[in-house]
């Protein structure tokens, strides 16, 4: 593979970068996010209707699920637009749902979950992580028990992306047959949803409490630890790609403060001080593009991916955390403030570079796929 | 006389057919170096985009790559261009832009067959990240130039012919105005060259001093006065060269970070992933070069071309820092020892087989040559992000007034 690496993009491809582009421009709103980021719910709905409308939710989903039938690199491509705008809609829960569906169900149950999914009346969301340092989410104290034909499921889930606004939970259990994945619907008997306080609002979580719930023998899919590694792989490659659209953003922002803002009688950007900070701001977006655009290009082979995965963690966590941080550096006061941008993209940054697992921990991947 | 360059399918078959010949005519294996370099020369394989007869075949330069691969791939001889890396490499697009064909025709051929080896003269004491405010002077007598002043970090200056050298032929002009480029002769009387012993006690580069030393006008490149345009041409293909090849992964120091981890590394988690976060980080540049390489190609260049010697310099200084931290107390060791002695180049190698104690020393130049990693930042900073410049106090004023010291 390595011979074969390219980032050329096709004429549909950049055709839909400039429609997602043009579509967030006109809805985004700054101080719809800022009264949300008071909320634990926060849901962008109309902007999430016109996703549905253009079909972008089930982008990757095969067309016979409902779905677009396109690509991790076209997922990508929109998940870096709505990462530039800094959406709060619950893409990437939905992306990783529908990808563990994929991956591990049979036919019918993809036939019966996906269309849900994918034409965005219905929002899914992992539920795999219970602990804090959980950095395995195939492992499971929750668990699926059968008794007489019928199936229980107890156990508490936490750090549940967009849990407060989903409507279909897909709960990793312990059975004695090994790990399963199950359906559940947010409105059975015995699912409790705590919405947590997060620290990026516009990524709501919640703690889902699962207490003797009844499930159907149809909404369950066995062996799903593969499918939940997929599914978080997935997840990550298009949070990589948000990552590069949030710290473009910063270094946008920052680059026009720093020649609008005058002290000492010159633009900022004139003293070499901020002006280098904005030059390592540029190198590291343009290498956490690289990155996460290969990742997202990279699942045909597994190989590669298993290396291109944890990279993209790696690189674009770190690019957006020092970006977002060094944006309200150049700001100076006015970053600081509740009325500016800034503060929304640093805790997105420092949210994303948290959930769905350490970095530390895709480094030790990253090591052990490259021989170290 | 620059004809315009011939595209597509055309262009490529004819490349093609002219390759082919060459293979023919002179089988790599079989074949000594020197001739098969002036059959590749004479093919117009040298530099494919320059003017036919000089070494090309008028087309464009992204069939430079095809040549490459296609010579590669029949194992012919291609160390030349290591050999004598300023002059095919830096000193030929000089030429081609602004020789005369009396100058072009004397000097490409021998240069790419490397009987004539070739060294740049720009840097001296006084004028490092400010290279337009060299003091070099150069007085015109007749029909030469006579020269005198002091050259630093001149690489391969004791293995060379030629050297490509700027100096100030008229102080009252601002700075940029009053400079004059020239090809001096290195073997020439008046031309003082000493090795300049670095941290590591090689001596990779070159002090040269000019003492009263002779240039005949012919040998002058443009016009005078033009000296800063032909050395923008000059730097510019530097960046060409440098940027036109992309490394293999994992190699150069990361690949020797990989190695001493695991030879005798802590085996610490801590280093593991610090290891791994740095083989990320290059590998993110890696990918970049080629995302740059293809956008060029594609004829849609963006700011990731302009990223890779910044981001190359802080990281090597990183990557080897970093590895030498990890050795233990072996760290504190250098196996080469220090003696002080010039830097005996193989010119078929293209990488030096250092210990990991001497990559770290030596990486240190790395945000230093080549544009010191202040100046990439601002030059990121203002031709890429458009930020202002720092006001100046040396524009529009005579060089004789600059204040220096």
């Amino acid at each position: 593979m390595a011979d074969a690496i390219t980032f050329a993009r096709t004429d549909e491809q950049n055709m839909l970068a400039s429609t997602v582009r043009e579509f967030l421009a006109a809805t985004v709103d700054y101080d719809a996010v800022r009264t949300m980021s008071t909320t634990d719910n926060a849901f962008d709905a109309a902007t999430w209707q016109g996703l549905a409308e253009m079909g972008l939710i089930g982008l990757h989903v095969p067309d016979q699920f409902g779905g677009a039938g396109f690509t991790a690199i076209e997922a990508g491509i929109v998940f870096e637009e709505l990462g530039h705008t800094l959406t709060a809609v619950p893409l990437l829960s939905c992306v990783m749902a529908s990808t563990a569906i994929l991956a591990a169900a049979n036919d019918e149950q993809k036939a019966r979950f996906l269309p849900w999914i994918a034409s965005g009346e219905k929002v899914a969301t992992l539920a795999v992580f219970e602990e804090s340092h959980d950095n395995d989410p195939t492992s499971s104290a929750t668990s699926l028990t059968q008794q007489d034909g019928s199936f229980t499921l107890s156990g508490t889930k936490r750090y549940v992306t967009d849990g407060p606004n989903a409507s279909l939970f897909l709960v990793s259990a312990s059975t004695p047959d090994g790990g399963a994945l199950v359906l559940v619907d947010s409105d059975s008997d015995g699912v409790e949803v705590i919405p947590t306080h997060a620290l990026d609002p516009t990524r709501p979580l919640a703690e889902v409490r699962f207490d003797h719930v009844s499930i159907v023998a149809a909404d369950v899919m066995q062996g799903a630890g593969s499918g939940i590694r997929t599914a978080i792989d997935m997840g990550v490659a298009c949070l990589a790609n948000e990552q590069v659209g949030g710290a473009q953003w910063c270094l946008e922002t920052s680059v026009e403060y720093a020649k609008t803002r005058f002290q000492f009688g010159r633009a900022i950007g004139s003293f070499q001080a901020v002006k280098h900070l904005c030059a390592d701001m540029l190198v590291a977006v343009e290498h956490a593009r690289s990155v996460a655009r290969h990742a997202a290009a990279s699942f045909d082979d597994p190989a590669e991916s298993a290396i291109a995965v944890p990279l993209a963690r790696s690189v674009c966590s770190d690019a957006f955390v020092t970006a977002a941080g060094d944006t309200i550096q150049i700001l100076g006061g006015i970053g600081f403030t509740w009325e500016h941008e800034a503060h929304l993209y640093l805790k997105r940054a420092k949210s994303a570079s948290i959930l769905l697992g350490s970095v530390y921990a895709y480094r030790d991947r990253l090591a052990d796929a490259v021989g170290i | 006389m620059t004809a315009s360059p011939i595209t597509g399918v055309d262009a490529e078959a004819r490349v093609n057919e002219a390759i082919d010949k060459l293979l023919a005519d002179h089988p790599p294996g079989s074949t000594e170096p020197k001739v098969f370099w002036g059959a590749q020369f004479d093919a117009g394989l040298a530099w494919v985009d320059f003017d036919e007869g000089y070494g090309g075949l008028g087309v464009s330069p992204r069939f430079r790559e095809l040549v490459t691969r296609r010579l590669n791939d029949a194992d012919a001889p291609m160390w030349n261009r290591v050999a004598n890396i300023l002059g095919i490499g830096m000193a030929a697009g000089v030429l081609q832009t602004h020789g005369t064909d009396e100058q072009k025709q004397r000097w490409l051929r021998p240069m790419f067959v490397v009987d004539e080896v070739w060294c740049q003269l720009f840097s001296e004491p006084g004028a490092g990240s400010d290279v337009a405010g060299l003091a070099t002077r150069a007085v015109r007598d007749g029909d030469e130039w006579i020269i005198n002043g002091q050259k630093v970090w001149t690489t391969l200056a004791h293995l060379a012919k030629w050297g490509m050298v700027v100096a100030r032929t008229d102080p009252q002009q601002p700075k940029h105005k009053g400079l004059t480029y020239f090809v001096v002769d290195m073997e020439g009387d008046g031309v003082d060259i000493r090795p300049l012993y670095q941290i590591t006690g090689e001596a990779e580069f070159n002090e040269v001093f000019f003492d009263d030393a002779r240039i005949p006008d012919a040998n002058r490149i443009d016009d005078v006065g033009a000296g800063w345009r032909v050395a923008m041409t000059t730097l510019m293909n530097e960046r060409v060269a440098i940027g036109g090849n992309t490394p293999p992964r994992s190699s150069g120091t990361i690949g020797i970070a990989m190695d001493t981890w695991k030879q005798s590394g802590s085996g610490d988690v801590g280093d593991r992933r610090e290891l791994a976060r740095l083989w990320g980080e290059v590998e993110a540049m890696r990918l970049t070069a080629i995302r740059a390489t293809e956008n060029m190609q594609a004829g849609v260049p963006g700011p990731e071309g302009s990223t890779g010697k910044l981001a190359w310099a802080d990281l090597n200084k990183e990557v080897t820092a970093f590895t030498v931290g990890m050795m233990g107390f072996e760290g504190a060791t250098i196996p080469e020892g220090y003696t002080l002695e010039p830097t005996v180049y193989d010119t078929r190698m293209t990488e030096r087989i250092l210990s990991p104690q001497r990559w770290f020393l030596r990486s240190r130049a790395n945000s230093i040559e080549g544009g010191t990693s202040e100046i990439m930042r601002n030059i990121l900073g203002e031709r890429v992000l458009g930020l202002p410049g720092e006001p100046r106090v040396d524009k529009n004023i005579p060089w004789s007034e600059v204040p220096r010291g």
